[in-house]
């Protein structure tokens, strides 16, 4: 059934994971504030639970899903909440977010002590992990719940635990996967259980080689999961590249992993449902890398959710020159966020922090059609020409030649020798799209 | 534990990816300019210091007209991108070294604005501009495009004294005047930078290596050449190593603003731009090909990209 190990196109940026993969993961002390904002997934904003003088608890819910497509948020400390109110996010907008001035204590509220698996129902599993707010933890930050309750007559058959984490500098999942190696099986085990289904496929670059070991020495004679060692190439950990490689089917334009049969997670998430399942334990923390050239001090850090960066990189001995901008997550997908002040949220995969001179704009030259976008592009597009019906705001050729295809994972504007900006024009036109659609 | 500053500052919010692969078009022209050393190295060596002087009037034809050109329509951006000297070697390449050096401006300067600058520059030309001097000053002065100098003569500085004919214009009637070897090496009469496969070759190699180029259309081309000329009962290394083909192939054909961008349409483009070449060959009123096979090609390129784009991901094929 399983054949290759890569996909068509792609590019070899240079991986950069030895400034931190062989750092343990070390936990971030309590910051002085915490600021928590109310939308930190795919889908609809929470509602806050909690008002300006509540006093909170560890693990506390603070705001409740709203809508089928949507995640609970809860508090990561103890405290006082002080405000409730606008804040710069990540992403760039303000978002309602809980202010909690934390009282040290970091009293937890009540937990259901651990149980057995064997002893937990599907639907309690499901359950549990709404009500733990679980989400994607690879970076879209899409509720984990919605993903496990395939709509009916969906037959799912395949589960693909996404251990791949192909962005340069990134190692946060790389040390969970030889720190937390049992929770990985066993976080595999619970998403079987609550698909009803028996065969998982752990997907791992072969740049990994410590992780590949541990992982099938505990996979071991287990027939439901398999570990799948995939070239070293990126996109690799792009979830319908992912699928096409390991089980030859192609998510058909549109659609979505569960309509060709397959389910993919990502590695922290089977972790952080271990805590939420066996434990009660919410998702109030994540394992996050901070790297780059211009942090002191690079590190794997498990962050309470809602510290802000700048606490983050204080931490890690602050950065050797000024940053002039700083990403969210790797140096591929990242998102620059707008200042330092904004807050690790459920989908900070890490900090990156590099030279000026390493991220200096570089003014676009024409287009001399090399071809290399066409060559690198994944989804098979012709990317260079979205730059040229953004320019002509031509949104019926974008359409016809398949816009809404791509991901946005950048290969392209990496190679493009004239440094054209393919992925800012491709997200500008995908939203005039939309709205013309309003 | 350091503090760092707390005023939330305002950071550059580009759209990512946020790192570049280290290959720019300078870097591009400039892998071209090396690759085309060898070539021109074995044009000094085998034409003499005349090949030099042409190379370099060439050179400054194209690079003044290039900012003659972009002066006056007012154009903003740097004035030089490094593709005028790239265009001007080629050219230089694809003339006799006895060509006077006025026609040798005048196809350099015509290159450039008729052959790129008119269509908007970099990027927007449809034909090969280094193809485009050379058709005009092939239809404006045949007799000096075609008069090839005896490379020995010139070598040892005696200017016109002897011509003598190119390799080519016995093939049609299946004269062979040449050695292999002396076709791989050079040491033959033809244009310039066109005779030495070998040192073409050197040049072919390094774009390949360099990720510049890949190997698709000149394989075809070549590859082409080879089968189409054996079937018209031709010697067919003979045709592969005589002419233009190694320049071509390589060089020209290769260039990228007037070659399809998706390699099923390269691969077509590439065997095309074969085929033409050995009807011209067989059947034309010249003698060489190259030139008006690429030129004819290159005209269809938005054509041959339509129709030979990559399979969209997901895309029903049922």
């Amino acid at each position: 059934m399983f054949g290759r190990n890569t996909f068509k196109g792609g590019i070899h940026p240079k991986g950069n994971k030895s400034i931190s993969q062989d750092l343990s993961i070390k936990d971030m002390p309590l910051a002085a504030e915490i600021v928590i904002p109310l939308s930190q997934h795919a889908g609809a904003p929470a509602e806050p639970l909690v008002k300006k003088g509540d006093k909170v608890l560890r693990g506390q819910k603070i705001g409740e899903a709203k809508g089928f497509i949507s995640a609970c948020i809860h508090s990561s400390t103890s405290g006082e909440v002080t405000d409730v109110k606008n804040y710069p996010h990540p992403l760039g907008r303000n978002v309602i977010s809980v202010f909690i001035k934390p009282d040290g204590e970091d009293k937890w509220a009540c937990l259901p002590s651990g149980e057995d698996l064997e002893k937990i129902s599907k639907e309690d599993i499901i359950s549990r992990i709404k009500e733990a707010g679980i989400v994607g933890l690879g970076g879209a930050a899409f509720p984990t719940h919605v993903k496990l309750s395939p709509p009916k007559g969906s037959k799912i058959d395949t589960l693909i635990i996404n251990a791949v984490e192909c962005e340069p500098y990134l190692t946060a999942d790389y040390r969970l996967m030889l720190e937390e190696t049992e929770k990985v099986i066993l976080g595999t085990r619970i998403f079987l259980k609550a698909l009803g289904i028996e065969r998982a496929v752990i997907a791992v670059e072969s740049n990994k080689p410590k992780a590949i070991q541990k992982l099938s020495s505990l996979i071991g004679k287990d027939k439901q999961i398999e570990l799948m060692v995939m070239e070293t190439k990126y996109p690799q950990g792009s979830e319908k590249q992912l699928i096409e490689a390991l089980t030859k089917r192609e998510v058909p334009i549109g659609k979505l992993p569960l309509d060709v049969g397959v389910v993919v997670q990502n590695v922290g998430t089977a972790c952080a449902s271990v805590d939420a399942v066996i434990g009660g334990r919410p998702l109030i923390d994540r394992v996050l890398t901070v790297t780059g050239s211009n942090v002191k001090q690079p590190s794997n850090l498990r962050v309470r959710l809602g510290t802000k960066f700048s606490d983050v990189i204080s931490f890690c001995g602050g950065t050797f020159e000024d940053p002039k901008k700083v990403i969210m997550g790797g140096p591929m997908m990242g998102i620059a966020v707008p200042g330092i002040e904004v807050p690790v949220i459920k989908g900070t995969s890490g900090i990156l922090l590099l030279k000026n001179s390493e991220v200096s704009f570089e003014e676009p030259g024409p287009c001399i059609r090399c071809g290399k976008c066409v060559d690198v592009c994944p989804m098979g597009l012709a990317p260079g020409r979205f730059v040229e019906y953004g320019e002509t705001k031509d949104l019926d050729s974008a359409l016809e030649d398949s816009i809404m295809n791509c991901m946005e994972c950048g290969s392209c504007s990496f190679s493009c020798p004239a440094r054209r900006p393919m992925v800012h024009w491709i997200k500008l036109v995908k939203s005039q799209i939309a709205k013309q659609k309003k | 534990m350091e503090q760092i500053s707390k005023e939330n500052k305002l950071l550059a919010m580009t759209i990512s990816p946020h790192i570049y692969d280290r290959q720019t078009t300078r870097s591009i022209m400039r892998d071209v300019f090396i690759a085309l050393v060898p070539a021109m190295l074995a044009a000094f060596y085998f034409f003499g210091m005349r090949a030099l002087l042409v190379v370099l009037v060439s050179l400054v034809g194209c690079i003044l007209s290039e900012i003659a050109f972009k002066k006056l329509t007012k154009q903003k951006g740097p004035l030089l991108d490094g593709s005028a000297g790239v265009t001007a070697v080629l050219f230089a390449f694809c003339v006799p070294s006895t060509l006077p050096l006025y026609m040798v401006f005048f196809g350099a300067c015509v290159g450039i604005i008729v052959g790129k600058m008119v269509f908007g520059g970099l990027g927007y030309n449809i034909f090969n501009p280094a193809l485009v001097g050379r058709a005009v000053v092939m239809a404006s002065w045949t007799q000096s495009m075609t008069t090839w100098p005896a490379q020995n003569a010139m070598f040892l500085g005696i200017y016109d004294a002897v011509t003598r004919a190119t390799p080519l214009a016995g093939l049609k009637i299946g004269q062979y005047t040449a050695g292999y070897m002396d076709l791989f090496l050079g040491n033959v009469g033809g244009s310039l930078g066109e005779t030495s496969a070998l040192a073409l070759l050197l040049g072919g190699v390094y774009l390949i290596l360099r990720k510049v180029i890949k190997p698709v259309i000149p394989l075809s081309f070549i590859g082409t050449v080879f089968v189409m000329s054996s079937l018209f009962g031709m010697d067919p290394l003979y045709s592969i190593l005589a002419g233009g083909v190694f320049l071509g192939a390589f060089f020209m054909a290769t260039d990228y603003v007037t070659s399809p961008i998706a390699f099923r349409g390269r691969l077509i483009f590439g065997i095309g731009c074969g085929l033409l070449t050995v009807l011209i060959r067989k059947f034309g009123g010249y003698p060489e090909g190259v030139c008006y096979a690429i030129l004819f090609m290159n005209g269809i390129v938005p054509l041959i990209d339509k129709y030979t784009g990559p399979k969209v991901f997901g895309r029903a094929t049922k």
